[in-house]
């Protein structure tokens, strides 16, 4: 890492902001944007030629595994995925063991993120006690502790009426929830999407059905009571349909895509690998048609990896008891940038603005390149073509799907604080 | 061919090569002394990790017949469960020396993903919902072979009657039968059907009824009383009165129709009427046939070079 009083020049980039883009250098001292400007020099000058630069992304969806389930990742390993990915800010899931539903694990995982230092780790809090749909936790606490985004990712809330409280207690509050849609009771001992390759291969199908009967459920919920709710990574045709129609009526909600879901097919799974067994399932082409179409048309709102490690022997079981879950952090520009061709801009919006906004951090990530902000930036291309290699990820596991793919788009440089913690893709601490 | 994971992996060609190989078995399985060192020096290991006694005897048989030395490794779930992983487990057999694994296990896919772990050949005993490739063979072989036809079954009709959807018989059934030139009808209530048949190449019925009487075959496949219940049918009176062969319905059967069953059959449940009381049932022949069609399976995948090797043996 560079010391804080080195300066830092990114030469040669775009500059990419919400409402313009230009050629300039960008000089980063003291922990903030300094200059911009033409030939400014510094101590570290890093070549930007044919690159962007923007804020740093900021992933919604993120397991680190800590604590819990250390051999999988941890949340050193977990920052330095992220910010191999442009990540400046990750929003980590609290399906830990212990659950996130407590100020101790809360402070645990947002303290042990800053002693680590490579990235912002902002702990997600569960909607319910031990992710269990019963009994609330305490928001109004784990709010005081920073706690931004609340949601018991794994499993859907089942029961209606403590979502309907839940809501309740977080639009007091001033909160966000984040519902993982799924119907419990319709995916019992799931393996993929329940189309035409499940039914060839004999197991047991995830219906699109059991996701979109949730989203339609808490679209009446916001509806009801006010509250802000995220959507999380939406997988079906049908949930896009119902977001759209629902922020046409002007409902407070938000929805996320994983790049998986927008790049592969539940075709992969006739091998029975259970390296493509990820929750929700892939899904279809036209599924993936219509995910793409929310999001050039702004129903989906962010990028959200739902970087998922597992340790490597849990992924040698059959597919139907391997877990579901997929990394995601280091490939996520090149496979979102791969799977559909957006303007700069719209990559920025959609993996830091808008996901700054709904973790509700943008008073300090996901700001615009401009002097005096502070410095969480990533220096990104949308040309560079490259190979995933499982085996030289930052990542403890090695589970991604996309071993051996070639991808359009890399990050180059990442900068956080104010301090070069990637430098010509590599990671330096 | 390597391994037979799948009825996928055999073209229409190796199914009918296999059905005449099984011809040759057969006539050595007619002999009084039914063995040939075809597959002498060779090691199979028959790894069930969930119980089947019939099939794992049958290709136990079959190997024996063939000279070859039979492993038995039975892995009751709960002693899997303790803690040795699929890979392991046939990672260690392996290491002592194994030609072919016969694989049977509750998951589908599972002898797919073991391929990754051996050199070894895997033969697909029954995995899951999803495949068990030597029953349509025998099952083919059977009604080919009762229809005099070697290496069809154009314009016979097929009804496959019960729990479709959580059936590897009917999956491996239906790719067998339909590649041979069968059309097939598919008489399950909605739960019991897959959610998706396309590409399956087959027609569906509402009722027996509505078969029974126009078909060559009736393949009744065993229900299993959980599935009952996961599929919340009503109960298993509806069932049986829609789908059971009944005595009546078996009587509506034509005089040269078939009726076949995987076995074990679940009397009183798929079935009301004794089997033995009905005139085209082959479901004891299937069992016979099941030897001979494992025996070509065997000799297939561990033989060489079939011309030679079979000849010596059959001749020898």
């Amino acid at each position: 890492m560079s010391t804080d009083n080195q300066s830092i020049v990114i030469r040669g980039a775009t500059v990419i902001n919400p409402d313009e883009m230009f050629l300039a250098d960008v000089r980063i001292a003291n922990g903030v944007i300094e200059a911009i400007g033409e030939a400014l020099t510094g101590d570290i000058v890093l070549d930007a030629v044919g690159c962007y630069v923007s804020s740093g992304f900021v992933d919604l969806h993120t397991h680190l595994r800590e604590p819990g389930k250390e051999e999988a990742e941890t949340i050193e390993s977990g920052s330095r995925a992220a910010v191999l990915g442009g990540f400046t800010a990750v929003v980590a899931m609290p399906n830990t063991d212990p659950a996130q539903d407590n100020v101790k694990t809360v402070q645990f995982v947002r303290d042990r993120g800053r002693a680590v230092g490579l990235c912002e780790v902002i702990p997600a809090g569960c909607i319910t006690v031990g992710r269990l749909g019963a009994h609330l936790v305490p928001f109004d606490q784990l709010a005081y502790e920073g706690v931004t985004l609340f949601t018991d990712d794994g499993t859907g809330v089942q029961d209606a009426l403590v979502m309907q409280r839940a809501l309740m207690a977080a639009k007091r509050l001033n909160l966000t929830l984040a519902q993982h849609c799924e119907v419990a009771s319709m995916t019992v001992g799931a393996v993929m999407h329940d189309g035409a390759c499940c039914s060839a291969m004999g197991v047991p199908g995830w219906p699109s059905a059991a996701e979109e009967e949730m989203v339609r459920r808490d679209i009446e919920l916001v509806r009801i009571t006010g509250a802000r709710e995220h959507f999380m990574h939406l997988s079906t045709k049908g949930s896009v349909e119902l977001v759209r129609a629902a922020k046409a009526e002007g409902l407070p909600i938000t929805a996320e895509v994983a790049p998986h879901h927008i790049s592969l097919t539940d075709e992969l799974l006739s091998g029975f690998d259970p390296i493509f067994k990820v929750n929700p399932p892939l899904r279809t082409m036209s599924d993936i048609a219509a995910l793409l179409e929310g999001l050039a048309d702004g129903t989906i709102d962010a990028i959200a990896t739902d970087h998922a490690p597992h340790a490597g022997h849990t992924k040698e079981q059959t597919l139907d008891t391997a877990p579901p879950g997929m990394l995601g952090l280091e490939t996520a520009l090149g496979v979102v940038n791969t799977a559909i061709t957006l303007s700069p801009q719209k990559i920025a919006a959609l993996m830091s603005w808008n996901p700054a906004l709904i973790a509700d951090i943008s008073d300090h990530q996901g700001r615009p390149i401009a002097v005096g902000e502070p410095a969480h930036i990533a220096v990104w291309d949308t040309t560079t073509v490259w190979s995933v290699s499982r085996d030289e990820l930052a990542s403890r596991s090695t589970n991604t799907p996309y071993h051996d793919m070639e991808l359009r788009g890399r990050v180059r440089h990442t900068i956080y604080n104010g301090q070069l913690v990637v430098q010509e893709g590599k990671a330096l601490a | 061919m390597k391994h037979l994971l799948s009825t996928r992996d055999l073209s229409t060609e190796d199914i009918v090569s296999i059905l005449a190989m099984a011809d040759h078995m057969a006539e050595i399985n007619s002999r009084a002394l039914p063995k040939v060192p075809a597959l002498r020096g060779r090691t199979i290991a028959s790894v069930f990790f969930e119980d089947s006694t019939r099939t794992r005897l049958s290709f136990e048989t079959a190997a024996t017949r063939l000279s070859a030395e039979v492993m038995t490794f039975i892995a009751s779930s709960s002693s899997v469960n303790k803690g040795e992983s699929l890979r392991d487990t046939i990672e260690t057999l392996s290491a002592m020396g194994v030609d072919a694994f016969v694989v049977r296990h509750k998951s589908s896919g599972a002898p797919q993903q073991i391929t990754q772990w051996t050199d070894a050949a895997v033969v697909n005993a029954g995995d899951g919902w999803h495949q068990h490739p030597t029953q349509a063979l025998l099952d083919a072989y059977t009604i080919t072979r009762n229809f005099h036809e070697l290496n069809s079954m154009h314009g016979r009709t097929v009804a496959i009657v019960g729990d479709i959807k959580h059936s590897r018989v009917a999956r491996s059934d239906i790719d067998v039968f339909t590649r041979l030139g069968a059309q097939v009808v598919l008489v399950a209530p909605a739960a019991f059907l897959p959610t998706s048949l396309d590409g399956w190449g087959v027609t569906t019925a509402d009722s027996l009824d509505d078969v029974v009487g126009v078909v060559d075959v009736v393949y009744m496949l065993r229900i299993q009383r959980e599935r009952m219940d996961e599929a919340q049918l009503p109960s298993l009176r509806e069932y049986s009165s829609l789908f059971a062969l009944t005595p009546e319905r078996a009587a509506r059967m034509q005089s040269h129709a078939l009726l076949l069953h995987p076995g074990p059959i679940n009397r009183g449940i798929e079935m009301t009427v004794d089997p033995s009381l009905v005139p085209g049932s082959r479901i004891l022949q299937q069992v016979t046939n099941g030897i001979s069609i494992r025996m070509a399976v065997l000799f297939s995948l561990l033989g060489g070079d079939a011309t030679i090797t079979l000849s010596n043996g059959v001749e020898g």
